[in-house]
């Protein structure tokens, strides 16, 4: 079984300072490697400030690693251009984590949802009517409607502009989705829906899944396998129930017991 | 306040929009100076469209004279009087007006054109180019608006498209800021960055995403700016270079009245009054639209 996705020994370092001064370099990735098998969900659990933002990053291609390969479907993102590039970009998408940031406020919800189809009409052959039919049907599987075709962002609640962003990114048929702490910005009732929506939607259409998160909670629920990253690197890597059970590092050990309520059976994101 | 600011709307589609455009209405209502402004702005558009069907002697304004009625004063006949070669007064400045507010309105359109293309694509493309772009504007802020136009349109020659291209070429770079920094602070933005990684090219982002959503400060800018690009094209005629006499100008015509003050007081007061008139205005509905339309600024 080969990995969708694989990671080897990746670094990103940042320079700060201008033209004139090299200021101090700092290391935001420090030779992470892992591999996410197909229909995987996979687990990236970290504080903030320990490079999870600029880990997505990576993964989508949006910047260059300093040091290291991504490998998506083993081609190396960053070496990627052109039509190739553009088939990566229909092939890996993501969830981000604030769903009020993540929608442009001045586009309707159909035109939101559409531009992923837009961008990749060639691939994915669909005129401007039957892009909105699929809008709708996209709509109905995360459990929105027609009805919202029209609407602006700012007039949905939180959960349901995840559901647009979770929506947008299903457009254009990926393979690999990219939660970025995609339920830390809802409601914990809420969460649990969406939640649950990643699920289905992961036995429905194949997904694989890398959800990054604070939260060990969540992860937990949805997660098959989990790395802990702690200032840069990984610090520990295992199966979930391994994890859990018996942490062999000491952050992971740490995250653990700053879990409000470490028990799945009474765990809020249960169902 | 939030509450206030995005009332839940239940049904018709367009409900959205109907909804932020009363809001934006409301706001604008809420500032009676800003209701002063577009008055003014509105009344002077509207009388100099119509200018050449309700002024008494629009033949002067295309060089006609009466030297049998110089330097009337003021009256039931000649509202404004009239000046040294009979002409009505009334009749230049509102024929004139045409030229002064198309001129001011052109520079600034002209400007934000070319200073948005600069500052968009410097913002957006960063690193090299932005450095580039950003240079070469800077290099242009250093040399002096008003003496940089005067050069231009002496040089080109006098026309009323020759006076709208000095002006302009020396009003981009404010836009070119303006937009660069706004394309900056709009490039990090979560719904660009999805934007990217669904394979949207620059252009697309540019056009789609990024300057919808920084039109706003823009069109405060322009409007703040159309008083003082009047007040420019006024200097430009006060000083003798751009539009080729007889079209009438306020600002020629008040550099013309200058050597009958004070005894024919009408002939340059008129003018000037015009003059301040459509920079107070514009400034006022400038200021009314920064704050229906920029919510930093609002209290």
């Amino acid at each position: 079984m080969s990995a969708l996705l694989q990671l080897e020994r990746v670094s990103k370092t940042y320079r700060g300072g201008g033209p004139f001064s090299r200021g101090a370099e700092v290391t935001a990735l420090d030779e992470v490697s892992f591999a996410v098998p197909r229909g995987a969900c996979f687990g990236v659990v970290g504080e903030s400030g320990s490079g999870k933002t600029t880990l997505t990053r990576l993964m989508l291609a949006l910047e260059a690693p300093t040091a290291g390969r991504v490998l998506f479907d083993g081609e190396d993102v960053a070496a990627l251009a052109g039509a190739a590039l553009k088939r990566f970009r229909r092939r890996a998408q993501i969830v981000f984590q604030d769903p009020y940031a993540s929608l442009d406020p001045r586009m309707r919800v159909r035109d939101i949802v559409a531009e992923g189809m837009a961008i990749h009409r060639d691939a994915l052959k669909l005129g401007a009517r039957a892009q909105t039919e699929r809008v709708v049907e996209l709509l109905s599987i995360v459990g929105l409607g027609a009805q919202h075709l029209h609407r602006y962002p700012h007039e949905f609640s939180g959960g349901q502009r995840q559901r647009i962003c979770i929506a947008r990114a299903l457009a254009v048929e990926p393979e690999l989705v990219i939660l970025d702490e995609p339920t830390s910005a809802l409601d914990v009732s809420v969460q649990a829906q969406v939640l649950a929506l990643f699920e289905t939607l992961k036995q429905k259409l194949n997904l694989t899944y890398v959800f990054i998160s604070h939260d060990l909670g969540v992860v937990r629920y949805v997660c098959d396998r989990v790395a802990v990253i702690h200032r840069g690197r990984i610090v520990e890597e295992a199966e979930t129930p391994a994890l859990f059970d018996a942490p062999r590092s000491e952050h992971a050990r740490e995250l653990i017991a700053a879990m409000p309520d470490p028990d799945p059976d009474r765990s809020p994101f249960r169902l | 306040m939030s509450a206030a600011e995005s009332p839940k709307i239940d049904d018709a589609q367009a409900g959205g929009d109907r909804a932020a455009m009363a809001r934006a209405l409301y706001r604008f209502r809420q500032s009676a100076l800003s209701i002063v402004g577009a008055a003014i702005v509105l009344m002077l558009l509207a009388l100099v469209v119509v200018a050449p069907w309700i002024a008494p002697h629009p033949e002067h304004a295309a060089g006609g004279f009466a030297m049998g009625a110089r330097f009337a004063p003021p009256s039931a006949q000649a509202w404004f009087g009239t000046n040294e070669l009979g002409q009505d007064v009334l009749s230049l400045v509102l024929i004139g007006g045409r030229v002064s507010l198309l001129s001011g309105v052109a520079v600034v359109l002209a400007a934000t054109l070319v200073g948005t293309l600069v500052g968009a694509t410097a913002g957006y493309a960063g690193g090299l180019i932005d450095d580039a772009l950003m240079r070469f504007t800077d290099l242009w802020l250093t040399l002096p608006g008003l003496i940089l136009a005067m050069a231009l349109a002496a040089a080109l020659g006098p026309g009323v498209a020759n006076m709208i291209f000095a002006i302009a070429v020396a009003w981009w770079p404010g836009y070119a800021r303006l937009v660069r920094g706004e394309t900056l602070a709009r490039r990090e933005d979560a719904y660009v960055q999805a934007a990217r990684a669904l394979g949207a090219g620059p252009l697309r982002i540019v056009g789609r995403h990024i300057l919808p959503n920084i039109v706003s400060p823009i069109i405060v800018k322009m409007s703040l700016d159309v008083g003082f690009a009047i007040l420019t094209v006024a200097s430009l005629g006060f000083v003798g270079i751009g539009v080729k006499p007889p079209t009438p100008e306020w600002g020629s015509l008040l550099s013309n009245a200058r050597g009958y003050l004070p005894d024919f007081w009408w002939t340059a007061i008129f003018p000037g009054l015009a003059i301040f008139l459509a920079v107070f205005g514009f400034n006022l509905l400038g200021d009314g639209l920064r704050d229906v339309l920029d919510p930093r600024a609002r209290r």
